[in-house]
């Protein structure tokens, strides 16, 4: 799949490289513009943890000068094939740099770029340049651009997804419900600003450029500070979560597995994005309340105290995550996760579960991941839901490679 | 807005009749009424828009009182995001005739409702302060031709004019911001208007270029259709903005929460902590840093005691004199603090002022015995921060000292325990804000902001914990550690 898009992506740079080369380029100053302004999206372009569209500047300025149809009121000549010419060009004299630094884009992102380019010029130029959109009005004109980029995100979403899902194995429906809300997200600005730009430099001319990709820049700009202000968030919830080990309540790493193996099982599970960061949070911090005790539970294992104590445990850390500012969904999962499972939250039976099943199997040996399991689906009439064991079960069947290896 | 006084009472509906006053000439100016209506009520669904899907926002900004289209409310050192209906604001100010342009912000800021009620007064404001900028910015606009230029897609002069209404626009909401900073926050006068003007230049001036755009596509042959799409790209960074503020709030709220594990097992901590982290930057001004260290050392002065949690509770609460044992695992806690925060990127070189602030300058201190200048500078800071609030709040074997036998201590120790540098630097603060008055509530959303002078707030219970002081006043505390009755 991934290597059938490369070759797509690379023959129709090839095909078009050589048709500009061979005919020369139609309005050499508009192409120029364009290139120019793809070249500093490029640059621009950022190597976040959680950055889906890395270069919105040059994904928006790609996507206005494939559906450029009039320059300050003269009409434009360009083909499709031109319009991935510079796209491609200035694409790659924009990665020289990162490049040099050692953070070069994958080859899965330049063909995407090449590919969402082309498909969105090849709807649209042959269209126009055959004078069939003359006869459109002005907000006509306005919403076939419209519905013509809605065309182009959603084929490039699914492309993404599916190259993601070649490259990591993961199940192609979430994946493309991912990918989805991130056009949600910064997808819907850069595909505005693409069509913006292309009506902007119909009636005002090239100037439309800078004065349209300054605002860009600016969700860009957010969008960074964003990510940062996360990653600094999750640093900090995690310290947190060691105070407990630090403090000598709870085993080292105690809290980092059951998280890592409570956001599997709700993975697998098959719980949204969002949700799976709560659960996420919520692991990591559901033993903060032990920090009241005068006296640790011996090697932390809540697991095996009377229900009446691990409750009030479980109120007493949902009162310090309540301080956090984390949401309150958060505190609930923590506040709960000592209660009977049908008066649970999902979150908080994975949490109640796997945090057994951690508590029950670390010290246990060779046989004591099955044994653990086998308590756990023993407690299933009460304390554990017993989807979320099976759930836990496969987990571990599948990749529990995998996970431990994380873990470790 | 806590309590409106009745000269900001005066002044508000003075800022709206101001308003009532610019809107007045309308009726003879044909206005083209349909674009007013549709600027008036894009305006308002902006707004509408982001207060009920935001609610958290506006309370978040609500700290200061009245905030205007990027002029202020974020709170933090940082700009806060302009409100996201600026660009259709100024989209009508480019387009309509000056008084016409007065009236666009009017039915949002009258009209809508946030989550919480929002009281008439605050209603009246925000429609006032907006008309009077939009009336001023197309003023500007008109007198330098602008229209023209819009109509006409006459870049770059364009740029010029838009350029001159955004400034003038945000000059007008500055001044009357700082109006009512004055009146209503009692902010002090000398400050009130500090940075207003600068801060809101650059969103608003983004917002401006979104603006001009959304005029000349209007204006041009694709129509208003057009001019929304504008919009689009807005909202997703006025929404990204907003969620990085949440992040944000959400962020510091944490850092409050390890302070709250602490005060779960010492009751003592938490004022304490946060009353250094005042003190330390205090410091950190008289010294000049700028207000990024500042702000990390503030983290620092807070997050000091952290490792504290890794101390055994029973040891914290032990009421009675504790054996060498004890003290020895007391001691850990700079290294267990140092442990927990290592992590945090962000926290920087309060990670080592968390590690060493009870290093002294002989070398006697711990946990390295750093000598003089070994010592990182944070952490001498944090060291003499810690040992002043140490010595003016009550503890269980002491009461509170006064503020300049608490200098004259740390003075008679400097060289010896403390840094002179920070001694001194911490005299002259204390000498120029007139004394030592702690907010212990403070605010963690504003750290760069001086906290307003508040009466001393009642002392925490006295409960044990270190007391950096100086060895020869009490030579048998050797380390201060674990001073008990």
């Amino acid at each position: 799949m991934r290597a059938l898009v490369h070759v797509t992506a690379g023959l129709l740079t090839a095909l078009s490289l050589a048709h500009t080369l061979w005919c020369g380029l139609d309005e050499r100053a508009v192409a120029l513009c364009f290139g120019l302004l793809v070249l500093l999206g490029e640059l621009t372009r950022w190597s976040g943890p959680e950055s889906r569209e890395a270069a919105p500047l040059a994904a928006a300025g790609a996507l206005s000068y494939a559906l450029l149809g009039e320059d300050a009121g003269r009409a434009t000549h360009h083909g499709a094939l031109q319009v991935v010419a510079v796209v491609v060009a200035a694409t790659l004299a924009g990665c020289v740099p990162h490049v040099a630094r050692g953070q070069a884009p994958t080859a899965d992102h330049l063909a995407r770029r090449v590919l969402t380019a082309g498909f969105a010029a090849t709807c649209f130029q042959p269209l126009y340049n055959q004078g069939v959109l003359e006869a459109w009005g002005g907000p006509a004109y306005v919403l076939l651009l419209v519905a013509l980029l809605g065309l182009t995100a959603l084929c490039d979403t699914v492309l993404a997804a599916a190259l993601a899902h070649s490259r990591t194995g993961w199940p192609f429906g979430p994946l493309l419900r991912d990918e989805l809300r991130a056009v949600l997200g910064i997808g819907t600005a850069v595909c505005a600003t693409g069509v913006v730009m292309a009506l902007g430099v119909a009636v005002v001319g090239l100037w439309a450029l800078p004065v349209f990709s300054l605002p860009l820049l600016l969700t860009q700009f957010a969008f960074r500070r964003y990510a940062a202000v996360r990653a600094t968030y999750r640093q900090t919830i995690a310290s947190l979560a060691r105070a407990t080990e630090i403090a000598g309540y709870t085993p080292a790493g105690h809290a980092r597995r059951v998280a890592v193996l409570s956001r599997a099982v709700g993975r697998e599970l098959g719980l949204p994005e969002p949700e799976l960061a709560v659960l996420e949070y919520a692991a990591l911090m559901h033993d903060i309340g032990q920090l009241s005790l005068v006296d640790p539970v011996p090697a932390g294992a809540t697991a095996v105290l009377p229900p009446a104590e691990q409750r009030r445990i479980a109120l007493l850390g949902g009162a310090v995550v309540r301080q956090t500012g984390v949401s309150a969904a958060v505190a609930v999962v923590v506040e709960r996760q000592a209660d009977p499972y049908r008066e649970q939250p999902v979150s908080a039976r994975i949490v109640r579960a796997v945090n057994a099943y951690e508590e029950k199997a670390r010290d246990a040996g060779a046989g004591g991941p099955l044994r653990a399991l086998e308590e756990l689906r023993l407690g299933t009439g009460r304390d554990y839901q017993p989807e979320v064991v099976e759930s836990l079960a496969r987990v571990l069947a599948r990749n529990g490679g995998v996970v431990r290896e994380r873990i470790g | 807005m806590r309590s409106i006084t009745p000269w900001a009472r005066v002044y508000v509906i003075a800022v709206a009749l101001a308003a009532v006053l610019c809107a007045a000439p309308v009726r003879s100016a044909h206005a083209p009424w349909g674009a007013v209506a549709l600027f008036a009520a894009l305006c308002a669904a902006c707004e509408q828009h982001a207060v009920g899907r935001f609610g958290w926002f506006s309370r978040f900004g609500g700290g200061r009182g009245y905030e205007g289209p990027g002029a202020v409310g974020s709170g933090g050192a940082g700009a806060g995001p302009p409100r996201w209906h600026t660009p259709v604001l100024l989209a009508g100010a480019f387009l309509l005739p000056p008084a016409a342009a007065a009236l666009v912000p009017l039915p949002g800021a009258l009209l809508v409702r946030g989550v919480e009620r929002t009281p008439w007064p605050r209603r009246l404001w925000r429609a006032g302060q907006l008309g009077i900028g939009a009336w001023t910015a197309s003023r500007v606009h008109w007198s330098l031709g602008g229209p023209d230029a819009v109509v006409s897609s006459g870049f770059p002069y364009a740029l010029v004019t838009a350029g001159a209404a955004v400034v003038a626009f945000c000059l007008v909401l500055a001044l009357l911001d700082g109006g009512i900073l004055t009146l209503a926050e009692r902010v002090p006068v000398r400050l009130a208007w500090r940075g207003l003007f600068v801060r809101s230049l650059v969103p608003v001036g983004v917002h401006g270029l979104a603006g001009l755009m959304m005029a000349v596509l209007w204006r041009g042959p694709y129509g208003p259709v057009a001019a929304l799409l504008v919009l689009l790209p807005m909202w997703v960074s006025w929404w990204v903005f907003a969620q990085y503020h949440r992040e944000r709030a959400a962020h510091q709220a944490t850092i409050r929460a390890l302070v709250q594990a602490v005060d779960i097992k010492d009751g003592y901590t938490r004022g304490h902590s946060e009353r250094v982290g005042q003190a330390s930057m205090l410091i950190a001004r008289e010294l000049g840093m700028d207000d990024e260290r500042v702000e990390v050392l503030r983290f620092a002065g807070i997050l000091h005691d952290v490792g504290k949690l890794g101390v055994p509770t029973r040891l914290l609460r032990k009421d009675g004199p504790l054996t060498p044992e004890e003290r020895r695992v007391i001691e850990l806690h700079p290294e267990y603090g140092h442990e927990m925060v290592r992590g945090i990127g962000f926290l920087g070189e309060a990670r080592s002022a968390i590690l060493h602030h009870h290093e002294r300058q002989d070398g006697s201190g711990y946990p390295y015995g750093l000598v003089g200048s070994q010592i990182p500078e944070f952490a001498r800071v944090v060291a003499v921060a810690d040992a002043f609030d140490a010595m003016t709040s009550t503890r269980s074997y002491s009461r509170a000292r006064p503020v300049p036998v608490a200098l004259a201590e740390l003075e008679r120790c400097a060289g010896t325990q403390f840094d002179p540098v920070m001694v001194g630097a911490l005299t002259r603060a204390l000498a120029r804000r007139g004394g030592w008055h702690p907010a212990v509530t403070a605010d963690l959303d504003r750290p760069c902001e001086d906290p307003p002078p508040t009466p001393p707030t009642p002392r925490t219970p006295p409960v044990p914990s270190p007391t950096p002081t100086c060895p020869q006043s009490l030579p048998q505390q050797a380390s201060g550690k674990g001073r008990v009755t």
